[in-house]
């Protein structure tokens, strides 16, 4: 069916566009930008904030463009006094109830609150509140929560409820009182969040932050007692450099490397390798199971968010997932057994630090189960994409400036297949290399599997490997593997191999990834072109498959013996176990 | 039952019996065929049975049956009379007395003299004026009032379909599920009747009904639905109507199923109203029973069923996209229009959305023919409206006026004026999205446009009357409280604005405000009504706005003088002893909780004002009126 | 506040929950569910506790906060117990303007709570309420189903009395 256009004026300004086109997006097109807080595209869509009002000839009051759409023959003016008056006033009436500390405040720089204060010239607020105390609760691993700082937009529940469908948040209570919490008001910690951290990339003020590491880290880069590794994820090399305002999508592997060794740790590794190891073990559990009758579909435990989601909502789906470590911990497992062997270093003095897009990744780190047998735990502290970037900031380096390095060598070797795990898909492309390359043999096996690329929520393909069949399917974003699991569940689909991650779009778009202003992520879409960086990368490797690794390869052979042996079980993989939901009093 | 010749049959028999209440609010024209010699009607509304209703029912089934009259008297219980200020009331027919006030204490005489022996307790008839009145239509409070909606309240026994028929009750629906009225015709009809939604802004019901009927649905399904969530304080006719005729509303919202192209209806209810809640779950029992509820209704085809939804306490569940969005079980947050209910509502589906007034009248209006409907009431008002007549008056209540009736006539005639010898300083229409109107204004003919005109609104009909001891800065404050705590708290101006003109009032009445504050309240005022969401938090400025407007010396007063006219703020009073009335018992510096009272025993106390509570116990205990509050 | 965390302990009984398991069945995939579900679960158990809104979450697959989010949004939905002797003042306009703030005073001073608590006794809960629709017999409360009307302020103490 042919879509309807519909003819309008906004500001006189004749505009054609698409029936269902809302009245912001109409002033898009034409070049006008009409400022908004709550909305979300897609995603938070209420109309609550009514930053974003306009007067349409006719309508009794002010409506919210972000929700109103338009209609044919419309007089929409986006500029009158009326409309400049009432986002004054509301902006004013939104600072009354926010504790400015902005100087000293987590997201000072790069609030989208205090943006559009300045962009409104507020020079007071004539409703001071000076009850307004902080309201930390700051119980969970992750994340920081500052209710004086809320502005109740409701974005952080939007993608709680919608996108992740785990809805641990809500709003509380009502009228004035009204207040983001969790039920019964009890701490992030006490219920089944998963620290997905995609509330705080979604909210615009300082109202959610990630739980800030990165003093433990300069305490452990003044230590001369400590040896101090760090290893940053696949895909923070593509998204770091937003911290330092460029272009979203560019690489700054380079520049990453040398800003790290600057920062003064003592080895730069590369958490890549680490995912090379995932995709040897991983790949050897699913070979295994699907030769021995195991418990099919196995599905991947790389994402601590879709693992912790995993042991809480569907323990009975716990026997699927694969027992490997996540990359991270494999990474700091290894660090701490066979490089501390190699370099001939106690691993009670090595300090792992992880660069991670990923909030949950500050949860993974503590989990008693990842302990090694030595007593370590692989990982030490678990930084954001954003932590690193404050860090960058902090020490004074002119990022912008700084020459490229290269990883440190033994677990610095990255491959195309590793590169990819940042994106939605990438997992399982990255095991189809290596076990279809396994089942058939070198020249028979491809290297780009397409149907597990893309943006889709889910994705599913079949390949016939050396007369078998294999049924694979992933997803990215709770809600969406939640679909799947219903569909396996119920019978309706049958999987061999699956690939969750918590996030959507995959760690491209993680909680601990730099946050964009509403504003941007409306109209640009981050994932395609952070992963599509990704994807260039893997292209241009010596090396796309994770087997062809010469240092895993090296490692394997020196130190761990087989992959899936005994000695690669007991630093590689370890065991996941139902966890509760609530932790009530009773 | 299933034919029209079956209900024709029982409505005959049921107009033969219930001619023994004939009169001329009740003009049935049937031949007495009733067994009993009395019907004792009892109003069992919420009112009557807070003042222990119940209790002299049963009284009364007791007595009779002791006396071996309960073959010549019935017990009938009803909904509201609309005299709430008199319950509890009981009616006797044939003769219609009038008894106000009864007790249990009472039944044994009226049983003996009245049921036994035809003669009138004279004592327990309502006096006016030193006037003994008879009979209810001779009273002055029924004398102004014209009753559509409230038609069969106090008249039927709502827990009997057969009376409801008996009255007259689903000759309309039958009529045209028989007939196979076309839909537009009803939708015509009641677009001709000028009907105008009787919940709140006055949008005419016939177009409401056109929208929906024109709306497409996917897959065909739409929604009726009925806002009984009566939220605003002080206004009780829906319940009322639900109590007293829930077969009327029942009977058009199956209309309105037919109209509109809808086979399920929903009626929102508050959960604090359970007596409307039961009469309701009986009505459509008994209705599904007889067949004018269900699958195929009177052999027309046509299904509809209505299912009650419990509202939980939320006043901005009243607003349309509130009300569905709790029905479907969510907080009762209103969502953007639009789109629309009519093109989507309940599970995004069309729906129809009146309130139950607004039902009430729609088969009367297809019984009695839409012309009739609209010659009465104002160029663009029509028909009657239902208030709640509350606050400072002498007869507490619910009265139904023609459109265009004067304030004065509700307040002055139906009412009886203020009580107490006070003056009548205001009247607040439309609860907390309405407005005050002042006593300058009383002679304002009472319709949506006139109200609209003067800062208020018709609202649901709460009409609250304000004496001079009332304060309207005060008043004022009072709704913006209500509304901080029943705004839900999604858009930003209703959730901080209302509550920063409540911090600006609060400042006013503790005697901290400035002229500037005025203006910053009248700004925000302005803010509100232009940028929130809803129309709860558009009108949650009204009570304000219109107090400012019409009272403007008194927020003057409080601000400029630091004085409180009416005496009601408390940090402005000052409490003085008139040392010529003083004979210094020592009674009030006794009772002084702040020892702000001091005197030598038989001398004139003083009162320390700045030590001073301002809390009145001084007052409460000065036996010779020396104290005084100003 | 009305609505926080509860402070004493769940006393829920297996034939409460068996009831309210019952009500859940009924209500599984019906539109809309939430609202009546938690209605019926406050008749049954007398407020609504944390132990009770997780077996509705769980029950009708609803996340928590959700459930929550709507209880805390009504009034009629308490957290708390109430007390053997409910007592619920009207503050409505009616009553408002014939002095109910002066009854609620003079109750939560009598009783040393304030609207929406429950003393320690568990003997008296007090809440004001939105209009109960007695506005004939303003200022108007009730306690349990006892209606009280006409009230003035002298009269509370002796009221109160006759239930100690």
């Amino acid at each position: 069916m042919e879509t309807k256009m519909v003819h309008l004026t906004i500001n006189n300004i004749p505009v054609t566009v698409p029936e269902g086109t809302t009245i912001l997006e109409a002033a898009r097109t034409v070049g006008i930008r009409i400022p908004s807080l709550c909305f979300l595209k897609g995603v938070n869509e209420i109309g609550a904030c009514r930053i974003c009002v306009v007067e349409v000839k006719g309508a009794r009051s002010l409506v919210a463009s972000c929700v109103y759409p338009v209609s044919e023959g419309m007089e929409v003016q986006t500029n009158t006094a009326k409309v400049r008056k009432s986002r004054k006033l509301t902006l004013e009436l939104i600072l009354s109830n926010h504790r400015m500390d902005c100087l000293t405040c987590a997201r000072n720089a790069h609030c989208e609150l205090r943006e559009l204060a300045a962009e409104f010239n507020i020079d007071a607020v004539r409703y001071a509140n000076d009850e307004l105390l902080p309201r930390v609760e700051d119980s969970a691993l992750h994340l920081v929560r500052d209710n004086s700082k809320c502005i109740l937009c409701r974005r952080c529940t939007a993608v709680c409820r919608k996108l992740q469908e785990v809805g641990v948040i809500g709003a509380n209570d009502r009228g004035f009182a009204t207040h983001i919490g969790c039920a019964f008001d009890r701490d992030l910690a006490e219920v089944d969040c998963v620290s997905c951290g995609q509330c705080i990339v979604a909210c615009p003020t300082g109202a959610l932050s990630e739980k800030d590491d990165t003093q433990k880290v300069w305490d452990a880069l003044h230590d001369p007692s400590k040896h101090v590794v760090v290893g940053p994820a696949p895909s923070v090399r593509v998204t770091l450099g937003e911290c330092f305002n460029l272009p979203v999508g560019t690489n700054v592997e380079g520049k990453m490397v040398t800003a790290l060794k600057r920062l003064g740790f003592d080895k730069v590794f590369d958490v890549d390798t680490g995912a090379d190891f995932t995709i040897m073990e991983e790949g050897t559990e699913f070979l295994h199971r699907l030769q021995n009758g195991g418990v099919l579909p196995m599905i991947t435990s790389c994402s601590p968010g879709w693992v912790r989601y995993c042991e809480q909502h569907h323990p009975d789906m716990l026997p699927n997932l694969s027992s490997c470590k996540s990359p991270q911990q494999m990474f700091g497992s290894l660090v701490k057994t066979y490089y501390a062997e190699k370099a001939g270093i106690d691993p009670k003095d090595i300090v792992v630090v992880s660069i991670m897009p990923c909030t949950a990744k500050k949860y993974e780190v503590q989990r008693e189960e990842q302990r090694l047998k030595n007593g370590c735990m692989p990982v030490d502290i678990s930084l954001t994409t954003r932590e690193l970037g404050r860090m960058i900031r902090h020490a004074g380096l002119l990022f912008d400036n700084l020459p490229d390095s290269d990883f440190d060598p033994m677990l610095g070797q990255s491959t195309g297949a590793s590169v990819i795990f940042g994106v939605t898909g990438g997992v399982m492309e990255a095991a189809l290399r290596t076990v279809v390359e396994t089942l058939t043999g070198k020249d028979a096996a491809p290297v780009d599997f397409h149907d597990v690329r893309g943006l889709d929520g889910i994705k599913e393909a079949t390949y016939d490997v050396a007369g078998k069949t294999v049924r694979v399917a992933v997803a990215s974003g709770l809600a969406n593997a939640k679909r799947v699991l219903d569909m396996v569940k119920s019978g309706e689909k049958h999987y061999d191999f699956i690939e969750f991650m918590a996030c959507p779009g995959g760690c491209v778009n993680g909680g601990g990834q730099p946050q964009q202003p509403a504003e941007v992520r409306n109209f640009t879409d981050l994932v395609s072109l952070r992963s599509a960086a990704l994807y260039a990368d893997d292209a241009a490797k010596t090396y796309r498959k994770s087997h062809e690794n010469p240092e895993l390869i090296a490692c394997y052979k020196d130190y761990l013996g087989e992959p899936g042996g005994h000695k690669a079980h007991d630093i590689l993989h370890c065991t996941y176990v139902p966890q509760k939901r609530y932790r009530t009093d009773s | 039952m299933k034919t029209i010749s079956e209900l024709t049959a029982l409505r005959e028999e049921m107009q033969g019996r219930l001619a023994l209440r004939h009169t001329s609010d009740f003009p049935i024209e049937a031949t007495n065929t009733e067994t009993y010699q009395r019907h004792i009607l009892v109003c069992a509304g919420t009112g009557c049975t807070s003042s222990n209703s119940p209790a002299i029912i049963e009284a009364l089934d007791k007595e009779l049956k002791a006396k071996g009259l309960d073959k010549t008297a019935k017990v009938v219980h009803t909904g509201c009379f609309g005299l709430c200020a008199l319950g509890p009331i009981m009616v006797i027919y044939p003769e219609g007395a009038f008894y106000s006030h009864v007790t249990v204490e009472d039944v044994p005489e009226i049983v003996d003299s009245h049921i036994a022996k035809g003669q009138l307790v004279e004592r327990l008839l309502h006096k006016e004026d030193g006037n003994t009145v008879h009979t209810l239509p001779e009273s002055r409070f029924y004398k102004n009032q014209m009753r559509i909606g409230l038609r069969h309240c106090g008249v039927i026994n709502p827990d009997d379909i057969n009376e409801y028929i008996g009255v007259g009750g689903y000759t309309a629906l039958t009529r045209i599920l028989t007939e196979k009225t076309e839909p537009q015709a009803i939708i015509d009809a009641v677009k001709n009747s000028g009907l105008r939604g009787r919940g709140g802004a006055g949008f005419s019901t016939g177009t409401k009904w056109q929208f929906t009927a024109d709306a497409q649905s996917e897959d065909g399904v739409k929604y009726v639905a009925c806002n009984a969530d009566e939220g605003d304080p002080g206004a009780f006719m829906d319940r009322s109507v639900l109590e007293g005729d829930p077969h009327s509303v029942l009977e058009a919202m199956t209309i309105a199923g037919y109209a509109v192209g809808a086979h399920q209806g929903y009626i929102y209810i508050r959960a604090e109203y359970p007596i409307a809640v039961d009469r309701l779950n009986t009505a459509i029992s008994q209705s599904r029973e007889l067949g004018f509820l269900g699958k195929d209704i009177f052999g027309s085809g046509f299904d509809f069923d209505i299912e009650l939804r419990l509202g939980a306490g939320a006043f901005v569940c009243g607003e349309e996209t509130a009300l569905m969005t709790s029905i479907e079980g969510h907080r009762g947050e209103p969502r953007p229009r639009p789109p629309f209910p009519a093109v989507k509502g309940l599970w995004q589906r069309p729906t129809l959305l009146n309130n139950v007034e607004t039902y009430a009248n729609i088969t009367w209006i297809l019984n009695n023919g839409w012309e009739k409907f609209a010659a009465i009431g104002t160029a663009k008002s029509k028909g009657t409206k239902v208030f709640a007549l509350g606050g400072k008056i002498t007869n507490t209540g619910l009265v139904e006026v023609p459109m265009g009736t004067t304030l004065r006539t509700i307040i002055e005639d139906i009412g009886g004026g203020v009580p107490n010898g006070h003056k009548f300083k205001a009247a607040q229409t439309g609860g907390p999205s309405g407005g005050c109107i002042p006593a300058s204004l009383i002679d304002t003919p009472i319709d949506y446009d006139s109200l609209m005109a003067i800062g208020s609104m018709m609202g649901s009909g709460g009409l609250i009357v304000m004496d001079d001891t009332n304060c309207m800065v005060d008043i004022a404050k009072f709704f913006l409280e209500f509304i901080i705590d029943e705004s839900c708290g999604k858009c930003t101006p209703c959730r901080i604005g209302t509550k920063r003109l409540y911090d600006l009032l609060c400042k006013i009445t503790e005697g901290n405000g400035t002229l500037e504050d005025i203006d910053t309240i009248e700004e925000l005022c302005q803010h509100l009504q232009a940028s929130s969401l809803c129309a709860l938090g558009q009108s949650a400025p009204n009570p304000v706005l219109s107090t400012l407007t019409h009272f403007r010396d008194e927020y003057i007063a409080h601000v400029v003088e630091k004085r409180c006219p009416a005496g009601v703020c408390k940090n402005l009073l000052k409490f003085t002893i008139d040392p010529d009335k003083c004979r210094g018992c020592t009674l009030c510096a006794r009772n002084c909780p702040a020892q702000a009272i001091s005197g030598q025993l038989r001398a004139p106390h003083v009162i320390d004002h700045a030590k001073c509570v301002k809390c009145g116990a001084c007052i409460e205990n000065c036996k010779f009126g020396a104290i005084s509050r100003s | 506040m009305p609505n926080c965390k509860t402070v004493i302990a769940y006393h829920g009984t297996p034939q409460q929950e068996d009831e309210l398991k019952k009500v859940i069945e009924a209500h599984k995939g019906q539109a809309g569910a939430t609202m009546p579900v938690l209605q019926a679960a406050q008749e049954i158990f007398g407020y609504l506790p944390e132990e009770v809104q997780i077996m509705i979450a769980e029950g009708l697959d609803v996340p928590l906060s959700e459930v929550y989010g709507v209880a805390s949004f009504y009034a009629q939905f308490s957290m708390n117990p109430k007390g053997k002797y409910q007592i619920s003042l009207c503050l409505g306009t009616a009553c408002y303007v014939k002095g109910a703030g002066d009854i609620l005073e003079e109750l939560e001073k009598k009783l040393g709570i304030k609207a929406g608590g429950i003393t320690l006794d568990g003997k008296f809960s007090l809440d004001a309420c939105r209009c109960i629709g007695a506005c004939g017999l303003a200022p108007v409360m009730m306690i349990n189903d006892q209606v009280y009307g006409r009230l003035t302020p002298d009269q509370i103490g002796p009221i109160l009395a006759k239930y100690q």
